[in-house]
C-alpha cells in the first residue's frame, strides 16, 4: 500500500472515531446532563481520534524513516564477499545501481547476476516492508481506538488530555526551526570537514586558483583540481558591489521620494509598483539579463569601442541590482518613518527645506537603521544564485574589472552539485566548503545588521 | 487657593512692568484677521483675530485641545506639514499676509521661530545644532563667524558656561532642561523677530522650568515672544498679555493683569478659578 | 557683515537680506532633490516595463505553433500489414514514412537524398506520434486518405513567425534559400498556418522546442507546492501560536525567536544543500521527487510564514483574550476559537505571499536534481519530476533559437500563477483587514 494512501486510511478511520467518541460520551450523559461531563463530547471524540490515528502514524513515520537503512544493510549483507572490500564511495553507486534496477529505472544495459539477485532481494525486502507496515498501522489504529473507547466516561479529563498533545505538537512545530539550523550546520560542517581532509583549508580560503576539474582515474594528468577560492570571493565581491551601486542610490532616494515628497494617489500606485519587482523569480531576472540586458552592454561597449564579456560582472549586477531596489527601498522606508516627526518639526521650524531637512537632519538620524539595511541587502547579494548563474561567468578570473566575466560561489556550488558525479569527490564537497562559507558570511551580516536596526528602534521608542 | 498664587504671581508682574516703566502699548507685531483652522472636517481653530504686541511676551492659555496650539503653528504656517490642514482668514507679520502665495516659508521661518513642547535636538553635537540655522541661510561667511554666532545664541540661551567645555558632545546627551534652552540657543541663532514657544516647560521639573521662564522674560528685550501654557502661574508670571481659547473660538484677550484679575469672561474666570480646565 | 548678523537685535533687515540671498540656491537645489527621487522610482519602474514589455514581445508568439497540412494516405502496408489489427504489432509500424511520402509526393522533383531529408526536416519528428495516434483514434483510417495538420519543425516555425531574416545571406540562417522555397510553396497552397499551440499546455519537456510543453512541470509545481503547504502552513501556525501564545518569555524562546529571523534570510541555494545531505543522502529519498522539493521548500518557506502569523496574533487586541479567559474558557479554547479565526486573514496572506515565493523559486531545487530532463508528466509526489522556475532555466540555457520563445512563454505563465497569488493576497487584506 503506498504511504499516501496508507495515511488516507488512517485519517479516515480517525474520523470514524471522533464520531464514535462524541457518540459515547453524548450517550453517557444525554441531552441536560452533558453539564456533568468533564469535557464537552468533542473533546471525547478528539481523544479517541487521537488514539486512533496517532500511534500509527508515529510507527509509519519511524518505519519510513528505518526501513531503506534496514534495506541497505540487509541487500549489501547479501553480495558476494568480493564486494564488501570495496571501498564506500564504490559500493554506494553499486547500491544505487540496485535500487535503479528494482525500481525500474533506466540503468546501463546488462547488469551482473548477483546485481539483478539483489535488485531482486531489494524489491522482495521493500515489499514485504510496506505490506507489513500497512498491517501494522490498520491493526494499531483499531486497537488504540478500542482502548480509547472504553476509557471514556463521565470523570475522563478528555480535554486536558486532548490539550497536551496539542501542546505538544506546538512546542515540537517550534523546533523545526532550530532543527532546520541544526541540519543546516551539522551537514554544511561534515561535508566540508571531509572537503578539507582533502584540500587543506588555507589553500582553500587563500589559493588564488579555481579550477576543480578532477580526473576520473587517477592516473590522469592533473587528477587533483586546484580549490583556491578566492577568485570566486572576489567575483561575489565585485558583482554585490555593482548591485549596491544601483540598489542603494535608488532604493534610498525612492524611499525618500515615496515617504518626503509624493502625493498621496502617487504613492498608492507606486508603491505597489515597485514591490511587484521583489515578487518577480529570480530566474525570470536571470533569463532578462542573460538575453537582453548582456547582449545590450556588450553592443554598447563595442559601438564606444571597449570590448565587453559577453558574460560581463555589469549586467549580472545591474539585474541583481534591480531586483534589489524594492527591498533597499522597503527597509528605508520603515527606518525613514521610525524618525520622529519633532526631528523634521526642529528643523522646518528654523526655515529649513524639506531636502535640507532630509539630507541634514532625517538621513543623519536614521543613518544606522539605514545601513543596517543595506547590510542585509548585501547578504542578499551575496546569496543570491539564478541571476549569477544564468548572466555571470564560469571562469574563475581573479579581476575587479566590471566588463569582464567573473564567476561566485553560488555559481560554483550550482556547477559543481548539478550534473553526473559521484557524492564523494573533492569536487562535489568543495561544494559544501563553498556553502559553510556563504552561510558564515550571510548569517555573520544578517546577525550583525539586525542587531544595529533593533538598536537603533530602541533609540526613538 | 489657585486665584490667591495667581494673584501673587500677578503683582510681581506688575511690580516689574511699573518699574520699567513699560505701560505704552508697543505696535503690533502680528495681526491675525478672523483666521480659521481646519484638519479635514474638524474646525479646530475658528474667526481668531488677535494682535501681537512686538517687545512682549504673549501668552496663551486655554483647556487642552482647545486650539492655542493650533493657532501658535499658524504664525509660522507649520501647519504647513500636517496633511489635510487648511487655514483661512489672514495672518500678518508687519502688515505682511503670511499666507500670501508670494510669501516664502522658508523666509517666514527664519523670521518667525519656534520651539516644541518636547525639547528636540538634532541627533549632532551641541555646536552643529546651534549651527545648523545659520548654516543652511548662509548667515555666516566664514568659521570664525559662525563661531561668533554659535557663542553669542548659546550665551543669550544662558547655556554658554555649562557647555562650553563640550561643544562637540552630542545634543542629545544633555539634560532635559539644556535640551530645552539648546533649542532656544538653535532658534536664536538664526536672529528671528518672533519666537513662538509650545509649552516649552512641559517636559520639565520645576527647577529647569524657573531658568526658561528666566530666559523668556531675558529674551523679551530682543524677540516678540509667544507662548502657549497650559499652567496659568507661568502665564502670570512670563507674559504681558494673555489670550484665553475655549472649544477653538478665542474668548477673551488683554493685559495678563487684567485677565487674571478682573476677567470680562463668564469662561475665563470659570477656567482661571479652576472650576474647569 | 558679522555685525549685523550677530547683533542687531529682532531679527533686522541684514539677517533678511542674507536669507533672502541664498534662497534662490537652496530651491534650485530642493528641485534637484525632489528630481533624483523621482528619477530613481521612475527608472526603477522603467525597468520593470522593459522586463515585461521584452519577455512578453518575445513569448507571446509561443502560444502559436506553425503546423502544415498534409495529404496523408494511412497506407494498409505502412500500418498493419497482415491486417490483423493488433496493437502491439501497429504501435510498432513506421508512421514517419507516411508523412514523408506525402511531403515527397508534394516535391516529387526533389531527388538527392541530402534534399530529401532536408525536405522531411520541415517537419517536425513529433508529426510521427501524431499521425500514430489518429489512426488509433480511428482504425477506420486505415487505407484511406486525408488531410491532416502536422507540427512544422522549429526552424520553420521561427521562420513563418518572422524571427528569422528571410533577407540575410544565406550561411548567416539557418534556412536554406531551397527550404524556404518549398515553405512558400506550401504556403501558396494554403498548406501552413499558425494555430493555437495546445501542445505547449499539455505536453512535458522534450529536446524539440515545437514540441516542448510546461504541463510536466506545472505538475511537478502543483505537487511540490502541495507538499510545501500541507507541512508549512500547520507547522508555521503552530510555531507562531506557540511562541505568541504559549511560550514563556525566556532564553529559550528568544532563541528560537533569533534563529528563526535569522533563518528568514539565509540564502535559498543553503537549503538545497540541507536537502541535498540530509534529505537524499541521508534519508535515501529519490532524487528529483517533488516530495523532496516540498521539504525543502517547506523549510524556506516556515519563516515567513511564522513571522507573518506572529504579526497577525500581535494585532489581536488582548480584550478579547481577556474576555474569552474571564468567561472560564481554557488557554487553548481561548486560542482556536476566539484568537485564530480573527488572525487567520493575515495568516492566510501570510501564507500566500510565502507559497508565492516558494512558487517561483529555483536554486534549492536545483541541488535535489529537478533540474533533470523529464519528459513525462509526474503522477506522484515521488516521481522524478521538474517544475516550472526550474523548466524556465533549462529551456533558458537551450542552445534552439525557438526556446527562447518557449522560455519566454513559460515566464509569462509563471508570472501570471504568481501575480493571480498575490491578487488573492491584496483582496483577502483588503476584505478582511480590521483595525482595532
Amino acid at each position: 500500500m503506498p504511504l499516501s494512501l496508507l495515511l488516507l486510511v488512517l485519517a479516515v478511520l480517525s474520523a470514524f472515531a471522533y464520531r464514535f467518541g462524541t457518540g459515547r460520551a453524548r450517550a453517557i450523559a444525554p441531552g441536560r446532563q452533558q453539564a456533568t461531563l468533564h469535557s464537552r463530547p468533542t473533546y471525547h471524540g478528539f481523544y479517541v481520534a487521537l488514539w486512533c490515528g496517532l500511534p500509527a502514524l508515529l510507527v509509519a513515520v519511524a518505519w519510513v524513516a528505518m526501513q531503506p537503512i534496514l534495506v541497505k544493510g540487509l541487500v549489501l549483507a547479501g553480495l558476494p564477499d568480493s564486494y564488501s572490500a570495496l571501498p564506500e564511495a564504490r559500493l554506494n553507486l553499486i547500491w544505487n545501481d540496485i535500487r535503479n534496477l528494482a525500481l525500474g529505472d533506466v540503468v546501463r544495459a546488462a547488469p551482473a547476476p548477483e546485481i539483478q539477485a539483489a535488485a531482486e532481494t531489494f524489491r522482495r525486502l521493500y515489499t514485504i516492508g510496506q505490506a507489513a507496515l500497512a498491517v501494522l498501522c490498520l491493526v494499531l489504529a483499531p486497537l488504540g481506538a478500542r482502548y480509547a473507547y472504553g476509557r471514556v466516561s463521565r470523570d475522563l479529563r478528555a480535554r486536558n488530555r486532548v490539550e497536551t498533545v496539542i501542546t505538544v505538537f506546538l512546542v515540537a512545530s517550534s523546533l523545526v526551526a532550530i532543527f532546520t539550523t541544526i541540519g543546516i550546520v551539522l551537514s554544511l560542517l561534515f561535508e566540508s570537514l571531509r572537503f578539507f581532509g582533502k584540500v587543506p583549508p588555507l589553500d582553500f580560503l587563500f589559493g588564488l586558483h579555481w579550477s576543480p576539474q578532477t580526473a576520473l582515474r587517477a592516473d590522469q594528468v592533473g587528477s587533483s583540481g586546484s580549490f583556491g577560492a578566492v577568485p570566486l570571493f572576489t567575483g561575489t565581491l565585485l558583482i554585490s558591489l555593482i548591485s549596491m551601486c544601483v540598489a542603494v542610490p535608488v532604493g534610498l532616494m525612492s524611499a525618500i521620494y515615496m515617504s518626503e515628497y509624493a502625493h498621496r494617489k502617487f504613492r498608492a500606485v507606486a508603491k505597489p509598483l515597485l514591490e511587484i519587482l521583489a515578487g518577480i523569480p529570480t530566474v525570470v531576472y536571470g533569463f532578462f539579463a542573460a538575453l537582453t540586458v548582456a547582449p545590450f552592454i556588450r553592443r554598447l561597449g563595442e559601438s564606444m569601442g571597449i570590448s565587453v564579456a559577453s558574460e560581463s560582472a555589469l549586467a549580472a549586477g545591474l539585474v541583481m541590482g534591480v531586483m534589489i531596489i524594492p527591498f533597499v527601498s522597503s527597509i528605508s522606508d520603515d527606518v525613514i518613518n521610525a524618525v520622529p516627526q519633532a526631528m523634521r518639526d526642529g528643523a522646518y521650524a528654523l526655515g529649513a527645506t524639506k531636502s535640507e531637512t532630509i539630507r541634514n537632519v532625517i538621513v543623519p538620524a536614521a543613518l544606522p537603521g539605514i545601513v543596517g539595511g543595506v547590510l542585509l541587502a548585501v547578504s542578499r547579494a551575496i546569496g543570491e544564485t539564478m541571476i549569477v548563474v544564468m548572466a555571470a561567468g564560469l571562469a574563475a578570473n581573479l579581476s575587479f574589472n566590471p566588463l569582464e566575466a567573473v564567476t561566485t560561489v553560488t555559481v560554483q556550488i550550482v556547477t559543481l552539485l548539478t550534473g553526473d558525479q559521484e557524492f564523494d569527490s573533492a569536487k562535489t564537497l568543495a561544494a559544501f566548503a563553498l556553502g559553510l562559507v556563504l552561510f558564515c558570511v550571510t548569517l555573520g551580516l544578517n546577525i550583525f545588521a539586525l542587531h544595529v536596526v533593533r538598536k537603533y528602534r530602541e533609540q526613538y521608542e | 487657593m489657585e486665584t490667591v498664587t495667581v494673584r501673587d504671581a500677578m503683582q510681581t508682574t506688575l511690580d516689574n512692568r511699573l518699574a520699567e516703566g513699560d505701560a505704552t502699548p508697543m505696535p503690533a507685531k502680528i495681526q491675525a484677521r478672523q483666521t480659521n483652522v481646519h484638519y479635514g472636517d474638524k474646525h479646530a481653530l475658528k474667526d481668531v483675530t488677535l494682535d501681537v504686541r512686538e517687545g512682549e511676551v504673549t501668552s496663551f492659555i486655554g483647556p487642552s485641545g482647545c486650539g492655542k496650539s493650533t493657532f501658535l503653528r499658524c504664525l509660522n504656517r507649520m501647519n504647513d506639514t500636517i496633511d489635510g490642514c487648511r487655514v483661512s482668514g489672514t495672518v500678518q507679520l508687519d502688515g505682511e499676509d503670511i499666507y500670501d502665495p508670494k510669501i516664502d516659508v522658508v523666509q517666514l521661518r527664519a523670521r518667525v521661530g519656534m520651539v516644541f513642547q518636547k525639547p528636540n535636538p538634532f541627533p549632532k553635537s551641541i555646536y552643529d545644532n546651534v549651527a545648523y540655522g545659520p548654516r543652511i541661510h548662509g548667515l555666516a561667511a566664514n568659521k570664525d563667524e559662525l563661531d561668533e554666532i554659535v557663542l553669542t545664541s548659546l550665551e543669550k540661551a544662558g547655556l554658554l558656561a555649562e557647555v562650553k567645555d563640550r561643544m562637540e558632545s552630542p545634543g542629545t546627551g544633555l539634560s532635559g532642561g539644556q535640551q530645552q534652552r539648546l533649542c532656544i540657543a538653535r532658534a536664536i541663532a538664526v536672529n528671528p523677530e518672533v519666537i513662538l514657544m509650545d509649552e516649552p516647560c512641559s517636559a520639565l521639573d520645576p527647577i529647569a522650568t524657573a531658568k526658561i521662564e528666566e530666559l523668556i522674560d531675558e529674551l523679551r528685550e530682543n524677540y516678540t515672544i509667544v507662548i502657549v501654557t497650559h499652567s496659568m502661574q507661568q502665564a502670570a508670571r512670563v507674559s504681558q498679555r494673555t489670550a484665553f481659547f475655549h472649544l477653538g473660538e478665542l474668548i477673551e484677550v488683554g493685559d495678563t493683569e487684567q485677565i487674571f484679575t478682573n476677567p470680562k469672561h463668564k469662561l475665563t474666570q470659570g477656567y482661571i478659578t479652576g472650576r474647569f480646565g | 557683515m558679522s555685525e549685523m548678523t550677530v547683533d542687531t537685535p529682532r531679527g533686522g533687515a541684514g539677517t533678511r537680506a542674507l536669507v533672502a540671498a541664498g534662497i534662490g540656491r537652496r530651491y534650485r537645489a530642493e528641485r534637484r532633490f525632489r528630481l533624483f527621487g523621482l528619477v530613481a522610482i521612475v527608472s526603477a519602474l522603467v525597468f520593470m516595463v522593459l522586463l515585461f514589455v521584452s519577455i512578453v514581445g518575445k513569448g507571446y508568439t509561443a502560444f502559436l505553433q506553425t503546423e502544415i497540412r498534409l495529404p496523408i494516405h494511412y497506407d494498409v502496408q505502412t500500418i498493419d500489414p497482415q491486417g490483423l489489427r493488433d496493437p502491439v504489432e501497429m504501435r510498432r509500424a513506421n508512421y514517419g514514412k507516411l508523412y514523408r511520402d506525402a511531403l515527397h509526393e508534394m516535391f516529387p522533383d526533389v531527388e538527392s537524398r541530402g534534399d530529401r531529408r532536408m525536405l522531411n526536416g520541415l517537419v517536425s519528428s513529433g508529426a510521427t506520434f501524431e499521425i500514430r495516434d489518429h489512426v488509433f483514434a480511428d482504425p477506420a483510417l486505415i487505407g484511406k486518405k486525408g488531410e491532416v495538420w502536422v507540427p512544422a519543425s522549429d526552424d520553420v516555425d521561427m521562420l513563418v513567425k518572422g524571427n528569422v531574416d528571410r533577407n540575410s545571406p544565406e550561411h548567416e540562417r539557418r534556412m536554406t534559400d531551397k527550404e524556404i522555397a518549398w515553405i512558400d510553396a506550401l504556403a501558396a497552397q494554403d498548406r501552413i498556418e499558425t494555430r493555437f499551440n495546445w501542445r505547449f499546455f499539455t505536453q512535458g519537456d522534450s529536446r524539440e522546442p515545437e514540441l516542448a510543453g510546461i504541463w510536466g512541470a506545472v505538475s511537478g509545481s502543483f505537487l511540490t507546492m502541495l507538499v510545501t503547504l500541507v507541512l508549512s502552513f500547520p507547522l508555521g501556525v503552530a510555531t507562531a501560536v506557540y511562541l505568541e501564545e504559549f511560550a514563556p518569555k525566556n532564553r529559550w524562546t528568544d532563541i528560537i525567536e533569533v534563529n528563526i529571523n535569522n533563518l528568514a534570510a539565509i540564502p535559498s541555494i543553503v537549503f538545497g544543500l540541507l536537502g541535498l545531505a540530509v534529505f537524499l543522502q541521508f534519508f535515501g529519498l529519490p532524487r528529483s521527487a517533488p516530495v523532496v522539493g516540498g521539504l525543502v521548500l517547506t523549510l524556506m518557506t516556515l519563516p515567513t510564514i511564522i513571522i507573518a502569523s506572529r504579526v497577525s496574533l500581535q494585532s489581536v487586541p488582548p480584550s478579547i483574550r481577556e474576555a474569552a479567559l474571564g468567561l472560564g474558557a481554557s488557554k487553548m479554547q481561548m486560542v482556536t476559537n476566539d484568537v485564530l479565526p480573527l488572525a487567520m486573514p493575515g495568516i492566510l496572506t501570510g501564507t500566500i505571499i510565502g507559497m508565492g515565493r516558494a512558487l517561483g523559486e529555483t536554486a534549492p531545487l536545483l541541488m535535489i536534481g529537478m533540474v533533470a530532463f523529464i519528459v513525462d508528466v509526474p503522477h506522484g509526489f515521488s516521481d522524478p519530476a521538474t517544475v516550472l522556475p526550474v523548466q524556465i532555466y533549462i529551456w533558458a540555457d537551450s542552445a534552439e533559437r525557438a526556446f527562447v520563445e518557449r522560455t519566454s512563454a513559460a515566464i509569462i505563465v509563471l508570472l501570471t500563477f504568481l501575480i493571480l497569488m498575490n491578487a488573492a493576497a491584496v483582496y483577502l487584506r483588503s476584505k478582511f483587514e480590521r483595525r482595532w
